[in-house]
């Protein structure tokens, strides 16, 4: 057994789950003061702030502590999170990268718009940091709003390599606020995430303490009698498939931080009353979706992955790795809780609103587990009756061979637009490398809506923001009628802990060839049981509902079980680009490929 | 050396009689290219090897699109009205370019390399046991190394008594998935035992996951002398609660013909019975409790019983399973 494993062992698992008050970076200042221009209002989170044209950022090993054991982090200037960069729109802006590790790492800025030489992804643009080795980044910003920026070597990125990136406008801000604070959420594991990864590979179930007992079993029997017990567990018996499966990790590894703290830290924000704040809520972490919210407080949101939306008001968001959301709160009472548990319900990130320091509020319980339902397995056909999907699901583990795929289509054969491109297909293409063993599931009726918050998420009685509920304010600027159309499907083995798209993982792959400025329809179809935060880079994504109507630009889209997804892009950047899942696991086993325009 | 001949035809008889098929399903997937004649042919293949139907149904998974598969339209951009059936070529959007050419692509090899590339490796001691009424103990190991889809397994099992190895079996395969759930193995199987003689067999089997979370591994045997075995292992776990897991386990051996040094016989020769409780303090960490019944039959049972031994026992059991 490793030293780490060990550690599991003997630590108690609420050390994980909430930390420790006092966590984080431990001796770090020397090298954040020699780095870089240091702003003196650190309002923006507990990172520091860099700003000017001139940025200079060390990458470095520093000592950490969340949990009561040290660990060794990979930081950038010394913190957890990374210094917060702000920048203005349309300036031109040199970053300087000093890499004082062993090994070589990289930079990427995620979100950005820039030339794919600066994109910083070893491999595919450029090669990497050498140890010892300072590359010099040199972009003009062609953006604003809230982004942030990662390692994109190894797992880098989960040992501490994020940060905020906040780029002003160059016009007038259209989002009026007296206080703005960076709400950069993470996950933090004291075992070596390669570990991590190899324990997945052994055993997919390894971290997941929400599993189906026997206990479970009973009280559904009791309460529903036996046969509505078995019926309930038939499917995922058949499939080999757990409907518990929400994370891959858990708290039983992970401790969830907001803004480099543990929830026991408790990273407090504070405000005056009657002021209204802007919270950019960040999700640098590496395997945990977020459900966001403030209870007793309504957020607006205003901006998604950095692109202003039209203002929407919810009483909760979920987000994955990778994607951003603006919002707006107006505070009356003198503490807020800002809770975010993870989707697999097994922890939280917990920070506070309060007009004075060691204020809190109440922190609340977490969500009760939810198992998947049946349309995050088989799309569509359970919006039938109950009946109907159950005999479906009765064929349970034939159901990769399953053949309705007739059925599903009909309503895309009704467009009488002339154009066959002015709506998605709706017609399910499966690779022929999707039947083998890198694949557990195929969808043959996927769901199109966007309305649906997702698991664990459908009706709790709250507000929940849907993709369908956003709009860019400033409406989409490539419009158009895509002229090619690709379908690509996400894909996996649980069993095998294997992720892929089309059955290919990255090394079987090859490239998508896109034609520079040619608009280009993307469809995502999601084979797989969990959400994939799906992030393309040095592009827009503009978002379509299932008519083909432009809803809103993304950066990173999230795709959920069984869902069906239509986005339309318009490279604007020559070069090689990389495409992925955030899930750092699953971009790392394979869901990942590269993009060529030319 | 016999070991190495035993590789050899291991090689040869098990590609073709169990692998090739399935690799040939494979490739076929890979590229798209749909053969309504070799499809059937591949299917009545699987047919003749008469695996339990359940099996059966899952090696098909991997033949059963080509069945519904159409040729007829593989270009990508316009499918508007098309069938489900229509598989897509995965590589039909790259344009021509892979990963190591085309426009803007690094020099050199290719750097990026991800987990899909990478070797993994694991140790499970899956029964690691002590029964102090015969003062024997038991080791059932199994460790791999290897990528997703191809690796190589070492099984283990043997009964120690006093500090010696009572009698041993060791399985050295190469394991490949096949489908979603499953795996062929093919290899070599060494049998040693301190009273008889050794055995080295040729192993061909199939190891994976059947619905309803049944793990099974079914092996077959044959050696130069034309003996022939068969072994088949099931297990499950019940989840009491999130650590306590319960065990049942069952085993099954048969041979094709006496062997009366080792003291098996024609037929079924034994079966074990056990269920264990086990606390997982960790996921990879969990001390268990448990009860075995096993049980020789026919001849088997004669050679024991002439060797003043019983043909059947229950035996109580304390151990530990643990893996990293
Ligand atoms: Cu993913």
């Amino acid at each position: 057994m490793s030293d780490s494993d060990m550690t599991n062992l003997m630590l108690p698992r609420r050390r994980f789950v909430k930390g420790l008050a006092l966590g984080g970076v431990l001796a770090t200042m020397p090298s954040v003061l020699r780095a870089g221009q240091l702003s003196p209002h650190t309002r923006l989170g507990s990172a520091p702030v860099l700003q000017g044209s001139e940025i200079n950022l060390v990458v470095g090993q520093s000592p950490v502590n969340f949990t009561g054991v040290t660990r060794l982090a990979t930081t950038i200037n010394g913190s957890i999170p990374a210094p917060t960069i702000r920048l203005r729109e349309g300036d031109d802006v040199t970053i300087r990268v000093t890499n004082r590790l062993s090994v070589p790492t990289s930079i990427h800025w995620h979100g950005i718009i820039l030339p794919f030489q600066m994109d910083g992804v070893p491999g595919i643009s450029f090669r990497g940091i050498a140890p010892g080795e300072t590359f010099v980044y040199r972009f003009t910003l062609q953006q604003s709003g809230t982004y942030w920026y990662h390692s994109h070597s190894g797992f880098q990125e989960m040992t501490g390599m994020y940060g905020a990136l906040i780029i002003e406008p160059r016009e007038k801000e259209v989002i009026q606020s007296d206080q703005d604070y960076v709400v950069q959420l993470s996950d933090w594991t004291d075992e070596d995430p390669m570990r991590v990864f190899s324990k997945l590979k052994i055993q997919g179930d390894v971290y997941n303490f929400n599993q189906p007992t026997v206990i479970d079993f009973l009280r559904d029997a009791s309460n529903g009698g036996i046969k509505d017990a078995m019926q309930k567990r038939r499917m995922w018996n058949q499939m080999r498939m757990n409907p518990t499966d929400l994370a891959d990790l858990s708290a039983s590894t992970l401790t969830y931080l907001m803004n480099g703290t543990t929830p026991a830290g408790n990273w407090t924000g504070l405000f005056k009353k009657g002021e209204r704040i802007r919270l950019r809520f960040i999700n640098a972490a590496s395997n945990s979706f977020y459900d966001v919210r403030i209870p007793g407080l309504a957020m607006t949101v205003v901006q998604a992955d950095g692109q202003n939306v039209e203002p929407v008001s919810v009483d909760e968001f979920r987000f994955g790795p990778g994607e951003t959301y603006d919002v707006l709160v107006e505070p009356k009472d003198d503490a807020y809780t800002v809770f975010a548990q993870s989707m697999d319900r097994t922890g939280y990130a917990r920070g506070t609103l309060a007009t004075e320091r060691g204020l809190s509020a109440e922190i609340p319980d977490l969500d009760p587990v939810e198992w998947l339902e049946m349309k995050d397995m088989m799309g569509s056909m359970s919006h039938g009756d109950d009946g109907a999907a159950m005999d479906h699901a009765a064929m349970g583990h034939s159901m990769p061979g399953m053949n309705h795929g007739g059925m599903a289509m009909d309503h895309s054969v009704h467009s009488t637009h002339q154009n066959p491109l002015a709506m998605p297909s709706q017609t399910v293409r499966h690779a022929s490398t999707e039947f083998g063993p890198s694949v557990d599931m195929r969808v043959d009726m996927p769901r199109t809506s966007l309305d649906d918050p997702g698991v664990g998420l459908r009706n709790n009685g709250r507000r929940v923001l849907t993709l369908s509920d956003l709009r860019s304010r400033d409406g989409i600027l490539d419009s158009g009628i895509p002229e090619r159309e690709i379908e690509l499907h996400l894909t996996g083995n649980m069993e095998r802990y294997s992720w892929s798209f089309d059955g290919l993982e990255f090394g079987k792959s090859t490239p998508v060839h896109l034609k520079h400025r040619q608009r280009v329809r993307v469809i995502l179809q999601n084979d797989t049981m969990m959400t994939h935060p799906m992030h393309l880079h040095g592009m827009w994504s503009d978002l379509e509902n299932d008519k083909g109507e432009p809803l809103v630009r993304r950066h990173t889209i999230p795709v959920q079980p069984a869902q069906r997804i239509g986005f339309v892009t318009t490279p604007h950047d020559l070069g090689r680009w990389a495409w992925h899942c955030h899930l750092l696991f699953h971009m790392d086993a394979g869901m990942f490929r590269e993009v060529v325009v030319s | 050396m016999k070991i190495e001949q035993i590789i050899k035809t291991a090689f040869a008889v098990g590609a073709l009689t169990l692998i090739s098929p399935l690799l040939q399903a494979q490739e076929h997937s890979g590229h798209g290219t749909m053969n309504q004649e070799k499809v059937t042919e591949e299917k009545m293949d699987h047919k003749k090897m008469g695996h339990e139907s359940e099996l059966e149904t899952e090696m098909l998974e991997t033949s059963k699109p080509h069945l519904s598969g159409n040729s007829g339209s593989m270009d990508n951009d316009t499918n508007m009205g098309a069938n489900v059936s229509d598989l897509r070529d995965p590589h039909a959007y790259s344009g021509g370019y892979t990963l190591t050419e085309g426009p803007y692509v690094q020099s050199g090899p290719r750097q990026l390399k991800l987990a899909d590339e990478h070797v993994f490796k694991s140790f499970l001691a899956n029964r690691f046991e002590y029964d102090s009424d015969s003062e024997i103990s038991l080791y059932d190991v199994q460790a791999w190394v290897g990528t997703t889809y191809d690796r190589l397994v070492v099984k283990a099992e043997g009964d120690i008594n006093k500090g010696t190895l009572k009698e041993s079996q060791t399985d050295i395969l190469w394991s490949h998935a096949i489908s979603t759930f499953w795996d062929t193995q093919i290899g070599v199987r060494v049998d040693s035992a301190e009273e008889g003689e050794s055995r080295q067999w040729l192993a061909v089997g199939v190891q994976g996951l059947a619905p309803y979370w049944f793990e099974l591994d079914v092996a077959g045997y044959v050696d130069v002398d034309g003996r022939t075995a068969l072994a088949v292992e099931v297990e499950y776990e019940l989840m009491l609660t999130q650590r306590l897991i319960l065990q049942p386990r069952a085993e099954i051996t048969g041979y094709g013909k006496d062997d009366e040094f080792n003291g098996v016989g024609q037929g079924l020769s034994s079966s074990a019975f056990g269920v264990r409780l086990r606390y997982e303090f960790s996921r990879q960490f969990a001390p268990y409790v448990g009860v075995e019944r096993t049980k020789m039959f026919g001849n088997t049972a004669d050679f024991a019983r002439s060797a003043g031994e019983t043909s059947s026992e229950t035996r109580y059991v304390a151990g530990l399973r643990f893996w990293f």
